[in-house]
């Protein structure tokens, strides 16, 4: 790891303040996937900004209409939350599948969302529930968030300080594991808002993204063998040791139909 | 003392200091004055070193020293030397080349060493050796041990990269015997590679001092005396009198903490250079790219039957990749400990085996858990699973049909099974697997959508290496015996010291068991000692299931020779003759007398000798010996798997795993299971989740635990085991080791099953979920 | 720069002067001293190096010590009674061989300690889940298994 300086802020602002004057620092959530990287020497921030002493944060506030998680809310709490479980169950489910419990006790959505690693599991629901994600004031939909690999809508130094899921009528996460880093090789978040269906898949390209056609067959009949026939095309998914872009199709479609199944139980 | 000690589920002596954090292994070690070592490592497989500038890195803070491959060169610091000579076919030598500790002028392969930076910190040592520029000129690489003869020659002494062709075995009579055959069996396959990953990274601790004139170094080993033999006599010149090698709790081997590594020498010879100690622990990422590897061939194997399925012969033909350079005991892997075994448990009348073992630009290739015999035991298990189902025969039956059934028996590959009984542990594991009642379970999966498979594995190995005489005909460069010294204390405890060494097997307490057994003693009155060549006389170490069977027996001859002089002591004392005096679980008793002596009476009077023979005795109590087996033992067992795959996405699960093993006679029952329970899990990863993958250029692509899978608890089941047993006949505990068991019969057994699953003749290893999608994609 | 930090280490306050890189688990071993606590890989799979931070299992080798500042960390060194005797949980290990060379037996025996709390009786299924980040080379896991499902019943017995 390269030397660096460290920083500890209380409060959101002093955070943003920080950032401003250290253009090469970054915000250290749960460092889960930041500390590794720089312990590899892929990353080289000359500041850490860390978040966890940043109260106002954390927290999970559940509406009817939706499920606000404070940025710095650990994993494990959002699995455990209760009402997390009862609102929208597959959103607790899906953290709860995030790397292991000791990762899970650190790593944090906002952390999840900024680093927005290919394979991480927390954008499938940001992206499948249309959530909107809040960086202070500015309000990004999750469609407009995951850019591209490793890349998000975030500005130069702009914190994520809470995700607002919206709660759906029903939905389901369905995750092909890679066996060695636990990571998603195909991940489907599948939810239904009664009539309006959204399809989110993580882990097969640069980052997540919408299976459009899965959306407009659910949407029409909530059923498997709606999605079951549908063959993705492997153009631009990603291709590694443990999956090649043909099988990563393959898999979408395998996850988004057991999700449904699933979303229907 | 009570009932006998041999066979009980005792508790381990050494679990207190793990469970509590009180372990002391290698990195844990901390001396005064500690310096920390970092490698530079080459980021090419195949390069010339042009120029090293490493003025920087030695300006930086910190940094005490950077040494490069000129330093060991000047100091005369001699290459590593491989353990075993192997013939070739011509009668010639195999072809050694130089292994240098710190590359010589070009490197080989990835993370070879280059240099090394010597830093008060550890994080100064690894800042500094990122600056530390070296020019390479890149040279084409090779990977694939196929393609190894027509590339780039990677050491001048070896033009086509061919280290040796060797073989075993009668071919024209092989070659007649299949022009006879019924039936042919045929089968191209690769023995994945795998990378050992001890969860102790390798780690080494140097110190030297100018006082005495010696060196002490911890390191991870399995062997601390061959570390100690090969370091002094070959690479640095030294007496071995003045080095002390301590191999404290070392946390795994598997075969890949056996060899002299080049960062052991050059933290020893920098401890002297610098008179400080120099500290080494390996990263994970440093492990993956320099551990010695496992497996890694690729081999056409056939089986001749006549029309009833009774094997006529087998022909095989194996190229071995052994990586860049020579590692310590590679070059014997893929032959005398692979074409050995290759008749398995059954009566084929004549073998072939021809392996051309190659240099490729990969890290070198060892003995990793199984050594030779996991990939013999894949060859003889798949073919004889595939005839059976070719010639529509019960893949049980076809088995019964040719197992060996009169010992001794001599193979046409030059062992000697001295006992076995392979219908037994057949037919106990075919009961517990409930084998009758497959098809139930198989139409079960279906309805859910999954196929079920069934396989067989019947492994047989060769361990308790090895007699010293039958291993130094076939090319062995040292004795393959071992040591024990058992010092009794003058109040009756017992300190035993083997050279034997533990990294999980659990000998601090089996060894006990054993010890307590003989002497009747309790077993909180026996230590066992090891791992330190100051207080062991000597040893060779752990490794191929030895350990109990040769380092066991040297410490029962050791204690023979306690009891015959305790039975002259005990005569004095009671006034009798010698040849009345019995031991018995304590006791020296004059026979048909109430008259005795404790033991414990008997070694107080070996040191305070006022009455006591001394006109014809020597004091004290305390022997040593030295055991050389005069056979391998035989271990072999049968395996059963089921598996369930997911025909939508092609993963595989392990359904059930039954392991029947006959390791002889078994001291620890418990710990047995542990070592089956262990290895089976490796053998799974074999089958299903490793793989060691280079792409072309050299570069690891497995590089790491988010890359090279593992398994993990959610991967294996819970296993089902039993044994039975025929104990050896040629040692006097009738044991035959247990360690390697699972790793050798579970790859087969696990792919039996899958391609009984999915119909198909093969499927390579790892067979993971992508490679089982593709093979189901290509059958639709 | 070296920077102070304080916390509390098996009941002790504890404070350091380290590198701000500084990883907990390096602060643990080699400042602390406290060497049961390992390292097996440099990419958080082999969970070796798991203590508990507040109670909650995490692994040391992912975070900076500065995270820590303040925290109440729990290391194997300080699971036994101050009088050496074993919590049920380490004994549990013993009695089921659910360890072998010792290695990962720290940080398996930390998170099981830990998933215990919330799981009084767990299923087969359930603790195989548990070890997701423990990585174990010896035990094929059967009896890590075996242990921590007799070590939550016992811990939840003597509640």
């Amino acid at each position: 790891m390269y030397a660096f300086q460290y920083h500890r802020p209380t409060s959101s602002k002093d955070a943003v303040s920080l950032i401003g004057k250290k253009p090469e620092g970054k915000y250290l959530a749960g460092g889960q996937s930041l500390v590794q990287a720089m312990k590899l020497r892929l990353s080289s921030p000359s500041d850490l900004i860390d978040l966890g002493s940043v109260k106002e944060l954390s927290g999970i506030k559940v509406s009817a209409a939706a499920v606000e998680i404070g940025a710095m809310t650990r994993h494990a709490e959002v699995a455990a939350s209760a009402e997390v479980n009862k609102a929208i169950p597959a959103l607790a489910a899906l953290v709860g599948m995030i790397g292991d419990r000791q990762v899970r006790h650190m790593g944090t959505l906002g952390g999840s969302l900024a680093n927005n690693d290919p394979a991480a599991d927390y954008p499938a629901a940001v992206l499948g529930l249309g959530a909107t994600v809040a960086a202070g004031k500015r309000k990004i939909e999750a469609d407009k968030f995951f850019k591209g690999l490793y890349e998000t809508a975030l500005e130069p130094g702009e914190l994520i300080t809470s995700v607002s899921f919206p709660v759906p009528k029903r939905a389901a996460y369905m995750k092909f594991k890679n066996p060695a880093s636990r990571f998603a090789i195909v991940g489907v978040f599948v939810a239904d808002f009664g009539g309006k269906v959204r399809v989110a898949v993580t882990g097969a390209g640069p980052c997540a993204f919408r299976q459009a056609d899965m959306e407009k067959a659910l949407a029409a009949k909530f059923a498997p063998e709606s999605v079951a026939g549908i063959k993705v095309k492997p153009d631009g998914l990603n291709n590694d040791l443990h999956a090649s872009p043909e099988y990563r199709a393959h898999l979408i479609t395998v996850m988004a139909k057991r999700a449904v199944e699933a979303a229907l139980k | 003392m009570g009932a006998s000690l041999i066979g009980a589920r005792v508790e381990r002596k050494e679990d207190y200091r793990f469970l509590t954090g009180s372990g002391q292994y290698t990195d844990d070690v901390a001396l005064p004055g500690q310096t920390y070592a970092a490698f530079v490592r080459s980021p090419h497989a195949h390069a010339v070193i042009k120029k090293i500038d490493f003025q920087k890195a030695k300006n930086q803070e910190g940094v005490l020293a950077v040494y490069t491959g000129a330093d060991l060169a000047n100091a005369k610091v001699g290459g590593l030397p491989c353990g075993w000579l192997i013939t070739d076919v011509n009668g010639q030598p195999m072809k050694e080349p130089p292994y240098p500790s710190l590359a010589q002028g070009k490197v080989r392969h990835v993370g070879e060493r280059v240099a090394v930076v010597i830093a008060e910190t550890l994080a100064q040592a690894r800042d500094a050796a990122e600056l530390v520029q070296v020019d390479y000129e890149v040279l084409p690489a090779v990977v694939d041990p196929k393609k190894a003869s027509s590339s780039k020659p990677i050491h001048d002494i070896a033009p086509n990269n061919t280290c040796y062709v060797w073989a075993l075995g009668d071919k024209a009579a092989v070659d007649a015997a299949f022009a006879q055959a019924a039936h042919v069996t045929k089968l191209d396959f690769v023995n994945n590679r795998l990378i050992p990953n001890a969860i102790e990274p390798r780690s080494a601790n140097a110190v030297y001092s100018r006082a005495s004139q010696d060196y002490t170094l911890y390191v991870a080993s399995q062997n601390p005396h061959v570390e100690r033999l090969l370091m002094t006599a070959f690479v640095l010149g030294l007496p071995e009198s003045k080095v002390r090698v301590v191999a404290p709790d070392v946390g795994g081997g598997f075969g890949s903490k056996i060899y002299l590594y080049p960062e052991d020498v050059v933290v020893t010879w920098a401890s002297k250079q610098l008179n400080r100690a120099v500290k080494w622990t390996a990263e994970r990422s440093e492990s993956f790219l320099s551990d010695a590897h496992g497996r890694d061939h690729v081999t056409t194997a056939e089986l001749a039957l006549d029309k009833d399925g009774k094997f006529l012969a087998m022909r095989v033909k194996t190229t071995a990749n052994l990586g860049a350079y020579l590692s310590t005991f590679s070059s014997c892997i893929p032959t005398i400990l692979y074409a050995t075994l290759l008749a398995g448990q059954y009566t084929t009348p004549v073998i072939y085996c021809e392996v051309t073992s190659v240099f490729t630009n990969t890290a070198p290739v060892d003995a990793y858990r199984g050594a030779g015999r996991p990939e013999a035991t894949y060859v003889v298990e798949r073919l004889v699973e595939t005839a059976a189902r070719e010639m529509k025969l019960d893949p049980v039956e076809i088995r019964r049909r040719n197992f060996i059934r009169q010992f001794p028996y001599q193979t046409p590959v030059a062992l000697c099974y001295d006992t076995g009984n392979y219908e037994a542990t057949l037919d106990a594991a075919l009961k517990m697997a409930d084998v009758g009642n497959f098809n139930k379970r198989k139409e079960e999966s279906a309805k859910r959508g999954k196929l079920r498979g069934l396989g067989y594995a019947c492994y047989i190995e060769a361990c308790g290496i090895a007699p010293s005489n039958v291993a130094g005909s076939l090319g062995a460069r040292a004795g393959l015996f071992e040591a024990g010294e058992v010092r009794v204390h003058p109040t009756g405890t017992v300190t035993v010291f083997t050279g034997s060494h533990a990294h999980g097997q659990g000998h601090e307490t089996t060894f006990a068991q054993v010890v307590a057994d003989r002497l009747g003693l309790p077993m909180e009155a026996v230590e066992i000692v090891h791992g330190d060549t100051s207080k062991v006389l000597f040893g060779m170490g752990t490794y191929g299931s030895r350990s109990i069977a040769v380092g066991g027996t040297a410490i029962v001859k050791a204690l023979d020779k306690i009891v015959a002089k305790g039975k002259k002591i005990a005569a004095h004392l009671l006034e009798a003759s010698e040849a009345d005096i019995e031991y018995d679980r304590g006791e020296f008793r004059v026979a048909g007398t109430d008259k005795k002596k404790m033991f414990g009476e008997v070694a107080f009077a070996a040191y305070v000798p006022h009455n006591y023979p001394l006109d014809k005795l020597e004091p004290g109590l305390n022997e040593n010996a030295f055991y050389d087996p005069t056979n391998f033992t035989f271990p072999a067992g049968s395996y059963v798997c089921e598996v369930e795959i997911d025909r939508d996405t092609g993963a595989t699960r392990v359904a059930a795993f039954t392991a029947v093993d006959d390791f002889g006679k078994i001291i620890n029952p418990m710990i047995v299971e542990g070592q089956v329970h262990g290895g089976l899990t490796q053998g799974i990863g074999q089958a299903l989740t490793e793989g060691c993958q280079y792409d072309d250029s050299g570069q690891l692509l497995t590089g790491s635990f988010a890359d090279y899978c593992i398994p993990r608890a959610g991967d294996v089941p819970q296993f089902q085991l039993d044994t039975r047993e025929t104990p050896c006949t040629h040692n006097p505990l009738g044991v035959k080791g247990c360690g390697e068991a699972g790793a050798i019969g579970a790859p087969a057994a696990v792919m039996n099953a899958i391609t009984d699953a999915l119909g198909v003749k093969d499927i390579p290893m790892p067979a993971t979920a992508q490679t089982i999608w593709r093979s189901m994609q290509k059958a639709a | 720069m070296t920077v102070t930090v304080s916390m509390k280490v098996n009941g002790k306050p504890v404070s350091a002067q380290v590198e701000e890189r500084t990883l907990l688990v390096t602060l643990i071993r080699e400042q602390l001293r406290l060497t049961g606590t390992h390292v097996g890989c440099d990419t958080a799979q082999c969970g070796a190096c798991t203590v508990h931070m507040n109670g909650k299992a995490i692994k040391s080798c992912s975070i900076v010590a500065m995270q820590a500042e303040g925290a109440e960390i729990l290391t194997i060194e300080g699971v036994a009674k101050p009088d050496g005797t074993l919590h049920p949980m380490q004994a549990a290990f013993k009695e089921h061989h659910g360890l072998q060379c010792g290695f990962c037996t720290p940080g398996v025996v930390m998170n099981a300690l830990d998933f215990a709390k919330s799981h009084p009786s767990p299923s087969e299924q359930e603790v195989r889940e548990s070890l997701e980040g423990n990585l174990c080379r010896c035990t094929g896991y059967h009896n890590i298994v075996k242990s921590i499902m007799a070590g939550a019943r016992t811990m939840a017995g003597s509640k």
